[in-house]
């Protein structure tokens, strides 16, 4: 592999996209800098407006004992990307993995862009703006190297953080070349040639967890784990009917308890995301504070949504299915019409609960107000830019008057991109005039989430005498007002089998809520997937097809678009011969032909999912006891992201933690409300039936399967993120082997409320 | 009022309430922030350490009961990470977050101490009340048997986190 190097006239790359900084470190050591624009796709999700100027996107650093020190720019949440992001660079930088330190990035919007980690996002937007990083770092060693024996860049071979020039058989560290590396003219970031994957040494690679150790040791790492001096430990009681205000609270009672210092009512405000209403207690000691906080008696005010229930939820749907749509998200061909003359009709109701998403470390952030009055702040949050401008708002701040440093999160799943714990902590910490450390309960956690919202599916479809699906329409009864679906509770015009049904209508009617809801790993397709591969289970039934062979027919009479699609459109939407090949792989090697010859009791379900970029078909074998109690026995999952699988390791991991997630929801995760709040507060002990009211039940590994089987199709696609997308086909591809085992359709989640005795 | 604790094999005196959780005293007032807060009712296991070596949940247990007692937390359980169990969830490289780890490997270890060779029902008995939100249980099954063969004398294997947990290496 050889590069040559062209660094333009000047030194400078006139474009803006992407440009180096270079700086000489004492020691004779090298300090690179690439400068880029924040990703288009990242600031719908950061709640951020693109920089006005470019910004610092990541560092490497090269000291003269060969040591590479590799900036980790996004918040580590158990996905990898503290260890997936170096590797880009690192890979085409060509050192040894084994030389490479890696140091978390604050939160810092004028040099890195996109610090976000939620939807997938972080490898398809990084893959090559941090490879181009490590590239350019490489041509400058050669450039340094070329320099000092005087021979051409073109001659020179590197490996491994050693540069070799093979006719006169001299080599150098790059530690040794930094120093000169460091005066040589950067090359422009996008002409800096990329390796040929064929050469890839670190990518593709099984990586462990940079920091491992710190985990197994038990280092204080996670957010939960700050001390800052003089901290105090707050924590903040809302009320259970959201947003409600305060009407009186017995602070004198409260103040008077051992060991707080602090007890004062936030007022807040009707953001559901941001501060609401409270009483703050504080403290020296967080037990102390709990013990307190139980002898605090809260007058809520009344609430607009204190009536709200689940009940009412479920009979509002009724209602819309009884009447006609709000309106109509897609309408292909003639749905009415078609529907009268099919050969075979199915109808079909499906919902699911609101959950939450219960990351294990509990809400919590640390905030410190500076004599220079900045607000300085220790957050696990998934959307840092997010909660900065969150902060800077709730306390009248100009935003670079926030300072964040990120922590490892004990767990994201979409729960830290909303931010009301930095909220709270920073306008506590200002009230209290003292640095504060604000851990929710479990009990506010459970009861405080952004949950994941319910839904209500009305289903009809129609196949002809042939099995071919020919009518399909669904009613989404959802959350909303007006135009404008609660977040997370919407439905696009791209959910399949749209394109594939000649008439084909989804509506949809929404019904207000008073209840926050967001984003959870997988968002809406964690939902859809259940609902829509589950009712096309029961068309390929009617159809009398197998369920693989229904969708791969289908898939391959796509009904061509009524207007031309744009380029934007055609990219976002699902491939349908990527499915084809994920569909089949996985009936190869789930070993699909033996379904047929299964004994009563077992089953296998197959299901698959596009989301977030990713392809995923999963097939689940399991078996139903007559009592109606299940067991997963195996899951094969096979995932489509693209033409690399970075680090193998964590993508094996994202894929069996996915999967096995989905079934700890599946098995008894519910959110209830009841006179407007959750009914829910803590984890289930394990002695209770999963699913018991007033208990949420997270998987237990009891009920983890002996094997995850995960495979990847490679295509020639860039490659996409893992985090989410191999979640969504987890739960109907279940529901499908529960149906062959015990002849029961589900149609309503969670499984701990649907009786699956047989005989 | 004062109560003297022996946690990771030193004697260590502190003021607070008979009837303060250790689960606080140990991280607030020793600074030993390895063990985990998650749910203050016994439910998730975040808050394992040993007692006189044996694994037991410290969120809603009185200080006072533990007076006396042998602790060892996750910090104490080999400071450098050299216990089998430590040995084992760095080779298989089980954790995703990390969280809820330093539990699991505290039950592991106790598991271990009395049952040497433990199958796999053996292993989800013990680790049935540890909660992993982000499901690292198929790793955490087999780096409890990894850790078995290293405390037997197996070697410990180097590499790149290769969990070989299941069919594909």
């Amino acid at each position: 592999m050889t590069t040559s190097l062209k660094p333009d006239a000047n030194g400078v790359n006139t474009s803006r996209r992407d440009f180096l900084k270079v700086t000489a470190l004492a020691g004779g050591g090298i300090m690179l800098a690439s400068y880029a624009e924040p990703l288009e796709a990242l600031t719908r999700l950061g709640a951020a407006t693109p920089a006005a100027e470019p910004t610092l996107s990541a560092f490497i650093r090269i000291t003269a004992d060969n040591i590479v020190t590799i900036t980790a720019k996004n918040p580590e949440i158990g996905q990898g990307i503290k260890t997936m992001l170096p590797m880009l660079i690192a890979e085409e930088l060509d050192v040894d993995w084994a030389n490479v330190r890696i140091e978390q990035a604050d939160f810092d919007p004028t040099k890195y862009p996109a610090q976000v980690a939620g939807g997938s996002t972080a490898t398809p937007t990084n893959w090559i703006p941090q490879r181009r990083v490590g590239a350019a770092g490489r041509a400058m060693i050669l450039a340094a190297a070329a320099k000092e024996w005087n021979v051409p860049a073109s001659e020179l071979t590197t490996a491994k953080g050693v540069v070799s020039h093979t006719s006169s058989g001299k080599t150098a560290t790059y530690g040794a070349l930094a120093a000169t590396a460091a005066t040589m003219t950067p090359p422009a970031l996008d002409a800096v040639p990329l390796k040929d994957p064929k050469n890839f040494t670190i990518i593709g690679t099984r990586k462990k967890t940079v920091g491992i150790k710190d985990i197994t040791t038990g280092k204080p790492i996670f957010g939960l784990d700050v001390t800052v001096p003089n901290m105090h430990y707050a924590t903040f009681v809302k009320a259970p009917v959201y947003a409600a205000k305060v009407a009186s609270a017995n602070l004198d009672v409260v103040k008077a308890q051992p060991g707080v210092t602090h007890a004062f009512v936030v007022n807040g405000t009707d953001n559901l995301a941001g501060l609401k209403a409270g009483v703050a207690i504080v403290g020296k000691n967080w037990w102390l504070v709990q013990e307190a906080r139980k002898k605090l008696v809260v007058q809520w005010a009344e609430h607009p949504t204190s009536q709200q229930s689940s009940t009412a939820f479920a009979a509002k749907a009724k209602e819309f299915f009884a009447a006609a749509p709000h309106r109509t998200i897609r309408n292909d061909g003639d749905f009415d019409t078609a529907i009268k003359s099919a050969a075979k009709v199915v109808e079909a109701e499906y919902s699911y609960p609101f959950i939450n998403h219960a990351t294990l470390e509990p809400q919590n952030c640390t905030a410190r107000i500076n004599a220079d009055g900045t607000c300085e702040m220790w957050t696990t949050s998934q959307t840092p830019q997010g909660g900065r401008a969150l902060v800077a708002n709730t306390l009248g701040l100009k935003e670079d008057q926030v300072v964040m440093h990120m922590m490892r999160a004990g767990g994201g799943f979409g729960r830290r991109l909303y931010n009301e714990p930095l909220a709270e902590v920073a306008f506590i910490a200002r009230e209290a005039k003292v640095p504060v450390k604000l851990i929710w309960t479990r009990e506010d956690d459970m009861q405080h989430d952004q949950f994941r919202p319910g839904g209500f599916h009305k289903f009809t479809a129609g196949v002809d005498a042939n099995g071919k699906l020919v009518a399909f329409r669904d009613h989404f009864a959802t959350f909303g007002q007006g135009e404008r679906f609660a977040s997370s509770a919407d439905i696009g015009p791209g959910e399949y089998p749209a394109r594939f049904v000649p008439n084909l209508r989804i509506d949809a009617s929404v019904m207000p809520l008073g209840v926050p809801t967001g984003a959870l790993r997988a968002p809406r397709s964690n939902a859809l997937s259940f609902a829509f591969q589950g009712f096309v289970d029961e068309c390929a039934a009617a159809a009398g097809k197998d369920p693989i062979q229904f969708r791969i027919d289908m898939l391959k009479a796509e009904i061509p678009p009524s207007q031309p699609l744009t380029p934007q459109q055609q990219a976002g939407q699902m491939d349908a011969k990527r499915v084809i090949g994920i569909l089949e792989m996985v009936r190869d090697v789930s070993g699909w032909s033996k379904r047929s010859s299964l004994p009563k009791g077992t089953g296998m379900g197959v299901a698959f999912y596009f989301s977030h970029r990713g392809y995923f078909a999963e097939v689940v074998q399991a078996t139903v006891s007559k009592a109606g109690v299940v067991k997963v026995d195996k899951v094969w999952a096979v995932g489509d992201v693209g033409s690399e699988i970075i680090n193998p390791n964590h993508a094996e991991q994202q894929v069996q933690g996915a999967v096995l997630d989905a079934m700890g929801q599946a098995y008894g995760q519910e959110i209830t409300f009841t006179a407007g709040k959750a009914d829910q507060s803590n984890f289930s002990p394990a002695t209770t039936a999963s699913g018991s009211a007033a208990n949420f039940p997270l998987l237990r590994i009891r009920q983890a399967p002996p094997a995850v089987e995960v495979h990847w199709k490679k295509t020639e696609f860039s490659p996409t993120g893992i985090g989410e997308p191999a979640m969504p086909p987890l739960i109907p591809a279940l529901m499908g082997a529960i149906h062959q085992a015990t002849g029961k359709r589900v149609r309503r989640l969670p499984l701990s409320k649907v009786d699956l005795k047989w005989s | 009022m004062a109560i003297t604790l022996k946690v990771n094999g030193a004697s260590r005196t502190v003021d607070v309430p008979a009837d303060m959780p250790l689960l606080w005293v140990l991280r607030d007032e020793l600074d030993l922030k390895g063990t985990k807060y998650g749910c203050g009712a016994n439910r998730c296991g975040a808050c394992t350490v040993h007692i006189n070596g044996v694994a037991q949940r410290t969120c809603t247990l009185p200080v006072s009961r533990a007076a006396g007692a042998e602790i060892t937390t996750i910090e104490g359980l080999d400071a450098k990470g050299a216990h089998a169990v430590q040995q084992a969830w760095e080779e298989l490289d089980v954790p995703q977050c990390g969280y809820c780890q330093a539990g699991q490997m505290m039950a592991a270890a106790s598991l271990l101490a009395k049952t040497p060779k433990p199958t796999d029902a053996d292993i989800d008995t013990a680790l049935n009340t540890n909660l992993c939100r982000c499901a690292t249980y198929l790793r955490i099954r087999a780096a409890v048997h990894r850790a078995a063969d290293i405390k037997a004398g197996g070697a410990a294997v180097g590499g790149s986190g290769n969990g070989k947990n299941d069919g594909e290496g």
